[in-house]
């Protein structure tokens, strides 16, 4: 008998926890129970991220994805799960509805992932002895330097296989602009006005 | 281990039977960590607050006090409040403790003694004590009372908050070290106890308070803890837990205390290496055997051990000598406090060590290794000095140290040996191995990257190679 | 073909996100809580993230070097950043809009109809 293939078993033991919280996010109808299923689904993707090799990736989603916006989230469910909010069953069309649109969808992607050959096995039993360090490169390419593309022709460099500086920065005033609005739009009104737009 | 298991038992039983062995093995250091933890700080309480503690348990000290708590608590009725959400309030302590239990997966405990050697540790560690805030909500919700509710809130909005600081807190020291690898950033810190992170400039000082802070905020401490402020909400998010479940809940807490201990005496005290180097003196290195070696990383143990309770002992001297901070207090000395301090620590750190190259106080760690060689770890088997004094090492070490990365054995250590600051030198190691005239042409452009009055790229792309030229005429 | 000894390849990797960003549609499309909705986003953005990881991971590749290398996990990395702007925007809309109507039902949400 074959020695199990441990990335495999850890695979396909993330896979099924991630893709079957999933299902129950779409499934369950109290909003609670689904922030819930949304934080075990994501964190399985986590684990995913860490046996494709991307620990730095895997190691954001936990602190960021998880960590933080889902935390969010959550705090946002506890604000307005209130009594009749909190369990809020769809009608029956638009389950039908979007059974059909979601199954076909899934019927052209899974066929089409597993068409292309390269894609289906790996060269070797991905069983690495010694992960690649991907923060450094990471974080150097955040700041201009593509030292996994040293190799490159600078043609080819010059040509637009370019750094993350610009995004980099884009992202961090993006960042900036969404807190401030964020807290203009959830601020605290003064009463007077809430009460005269529900009359 | 499996492979020992493997003769007796199918394969894959025999790598469950070995998972659950090092997993039993981790739990105990949280489990019976807490014990004495738990005992600790009634003792700690009792003396600041002028009384014995605990004295009939176990003999004059009270030594088995928490024993008979825990045989109290497994023996306490189940209770669930009725309005209760079963499932969330059933998984809300496992939640937390799973988190809290998690992060051991990177701390190292000695030299190499480590469950995973992760590249990015100490970003792992944050992640996922930053995951126990859930348990935390969800016992607030899903008790169905009001005072768990607001104890969870306020718990969790404290918890987030401090997650920024302490991240800005804990870059500091990971910028001087040049990496996130746990294991590595303790073995920087060799020798005396002036190659500790914390004596490097005054910046790292100072962060290290802050770090403290924001750690003691983060796992829901005095003068922070008003999620179980007693007096106020009865006891917060676990209000109705009772018996196990609330000693679950406790675990992680002390659990997280000595996380956070282990992780500020890693990053901040040299972690397992003792303010005097003593395994070395007494030859309890590797390179004397590997009883000698294996004996030199148990003392080193002990002695991380000691840090992270001699820390854990300060935040429960915190706890009863302080009062307790208002959420709206909390709240601000994180915002106007912590943030601020951290953010002008982290270029006060940045400025130091790129400012004053040439003194001898704050000296890029990384330019002291590429001058006199790095002080050798005591775990790693190589033929040369262990544990060395800072400055005393041959320049041979570092020069066959380096002469094998650059010449491509791709070692992990090695390739992370170099300093990491200048964009040229971690090109001239990494990619030296492949030779290509492209990258040497690419390095030029690079220049502007280096620090500023360093020596031009392809000078420091060769200084490795320079490095092993004179290794080889020493030799 | 035994799925604990055969190495996994891309391709699972991607079938994976491709049920994620299904479950996603759905539950963007059938929640009645805007919540719910907001968190269908979420599943659908991750999706997304899978598959990037997965086509820029050396060790799923077919050869020895990925097909996108590092730019797949930059491009994670920015997904991921831009999925926590977009989910604190989305809150602060929403909490807005409970404010105002008192319901967080989207189906009530139809002031601006006709």
């Amino acid at each position: 008998m074959e020695p199990i293939n441990w990335h495999s078993f850890f695979f396909f033991l993330f896979a099924l926890v991630s893709c079957a919280f999933a299902v129950a996010v779409v499934l369950s109808s109290n909003i609670v129970r689904m922030a819930f299923y949304l934080v075990i689904s994501l964190g399985a993707t986590a684990g995913l991220f860490f046996l494709a090799g991307a620990d730095f990736v895997g190691a954001m989603q936990l602190l960021i994805y998880v960590g933080g916006t889902l935390v969010l989230l959550v705090f946002g469910v506890m604000l307005t799960a209130q009594g009749p909010f909190v369990s809020m069953k769809t009608r029956g069309g638009d389950w039908i509805l979007a059974a059909v649109l979601s199954g076909s969808l899934l019927a052209l992607l899974v066929p089409a992932a597993f068409t292309v050959p390269e894609w289906r096995r790996p060269v070797a039993n991905n069983a690495p002895t010694q992960v690649q360090s991907t923060s450094t490169p990471l974080g150097l390419g955040l700041l201009g330097v593509r030292v996994d593309k040293l190799e490159e022709r600078p043609e080819r460099l010059k040509a637009g296989m370019s750094s993350y500086l610009l995004p980099f920065e884009i992202v961090s005033v993006h960042l900036l602009v969404v807190l401030v609005g964020a807290a203009y739009l959830a601020r605290t009104k003064r009463r007077r006005d809430v009460r005269l737009e529900s009359l | 281990m499996a492979e020992f298991f493997g003769n007796y038992v199918p394969q894959w039983l025999a790598y469950l039977l070995a998972a659950l062995v090092h997993c039993a093995l981790l739990i105990n250091v949280v489990a019976v960590g807490a014990l004495g933890f738990i005992w600790l700080e009634r003792k700690v309480a009792g003396r600041i607050q002028d009384r014995l503690g605990p004295t009939r348990v176990g003999g004059k000290f009270g030594w088995l006090q928490t024993l008979a708590d825990g045989l109290k608590l497994l023996t306490k009725e189940d209770l669930m409040p009725e309005g209760a959400d079963a499932l969330l309030f059933r998984l809300a302590p496992y939640v937390s403790f799973c988190a809290s239990f998690c992060a051991y997966f990177a701390l190292p405990f000695s030299d190499g003694w480590v469950a995973v050697e992760l590249n990015t540790g100490v970003f792992f560690i944050l992640a996922v004590m930053g995951l126990e805030v859930f348990g935390v909500i969800l016992a607030g919700y899903a008790s169905a009372s009001k005072w768990s509710l607001f104890g969870g809130m306020r718990e969790a909005a404290q918890v987030v908050s401090y997650e920024v600081p302490m991240g800005m807190c804990v870059v500091v020291p990971v910028l001087i070290a040049g990496t996130m690898d746990l294991v590595e950033i303790g073995r920087m810190q060799g020798g005396w106890f002036t190659n500790w992170l914390i004596f490097h400039d005054p910046f790292t000082f100072i962060t290290f308070w802050v770090y403290f802070t924001c750690a003691m905020a983060s796992v829901n401490r005095a003068p922070f803890d008003l999620a179980e402020a007693e007096s106020e909400l009865v006891a917060g998010f676990h209000t109705e837990y009772s018996g196990l479940r609330w000693s679950f809940f406790f675990m992680a807490e002390y659990g997280s205390m000595f996380a956070v201990s282990g992780l500020a005496a890693i990053l901040f005290f040299g972690g397992w290496n003792g303010p005097l180097p003593i395994s070395h003196w007494l030859g309890l290195t590797y390179e004397n055997g590997p009883v000698a070696g294996y004996l030199g990383n148990f003392l080193g143990m002990l002695n991380f051990i000691f840090k992270c309770v001699a820390w854990v002992t300060f935040m429960m001297w915190a706890r009863w000598t302080l009062p307790r901070l208002r959420i709206d207090q909390v709240m601000k000395v994180c915002l106007k406090y912590c943030v601020p301090i951290a953010a002008v620590m982290f270029l006060g750190a940045i400025g130091w060590t790129y400012m004053l190259p040439d003194k001898m106080i704050g000296r890029p760690y990384a330019e002291r290794v590429l001058e006199d060689g790095l002080p050798r770890p005591s775990g790693s088997v190589a033929a040369s000095e262990r544990n060395a004094p800072h400055g005393v090492p041959p320049r041979a070490v570092a020069g066959a140290e380096l002469g094998q990365s650059a010449v491509g054995a791709e070692n992990k250590h090695g390739g992370q040996a170099m300093p990491r600051y200048a964009a040229t030198r971690y090109a001239a190691t990494r990619y030296a191995a492949t030779g290509a005239s492209p990258g040497r042409q690419r390095r030029s452009d690079l220049t502007d990257h280096s620090r500023p009055g360093s020596a031009p790229a392809t000078e420091s792309a060769s200084r490795p190679a320079g490095l092993v030229a004179r290794a080889a005429e020493r030799n | 073909m035994n799925p604990l000894t055969d190495p996994v390849g891309v391709s699972h990797f991607m079938a994976v996100g491709a049920l994620m960003f299904v479950s996603g549609v759905v539950c963007m499309a059938a929640k009645r809580n805007a919540l719910g909705v907001l968190m269908g986003v979420e599943l659908v953005l991750n999706g997304a993230n899978v598959n990037f990881v997965a086509l820029s991971s050396p060790l799923l590749s077919a050869s020895g070097t990925s097909g996108l290398g590092l730019d797949g996990q930059f491009i994670a990395l920015f997904v991921i950043v831009l999925a926590a702007a977009e989910a604190a925007v989305a809150l602060a809309i929403t909490l807005n809009f409970y404010n105002n109507h008192a319901t967080i039902d989207v189906d009530r949400a139809d002031e601006l109809k006709g």
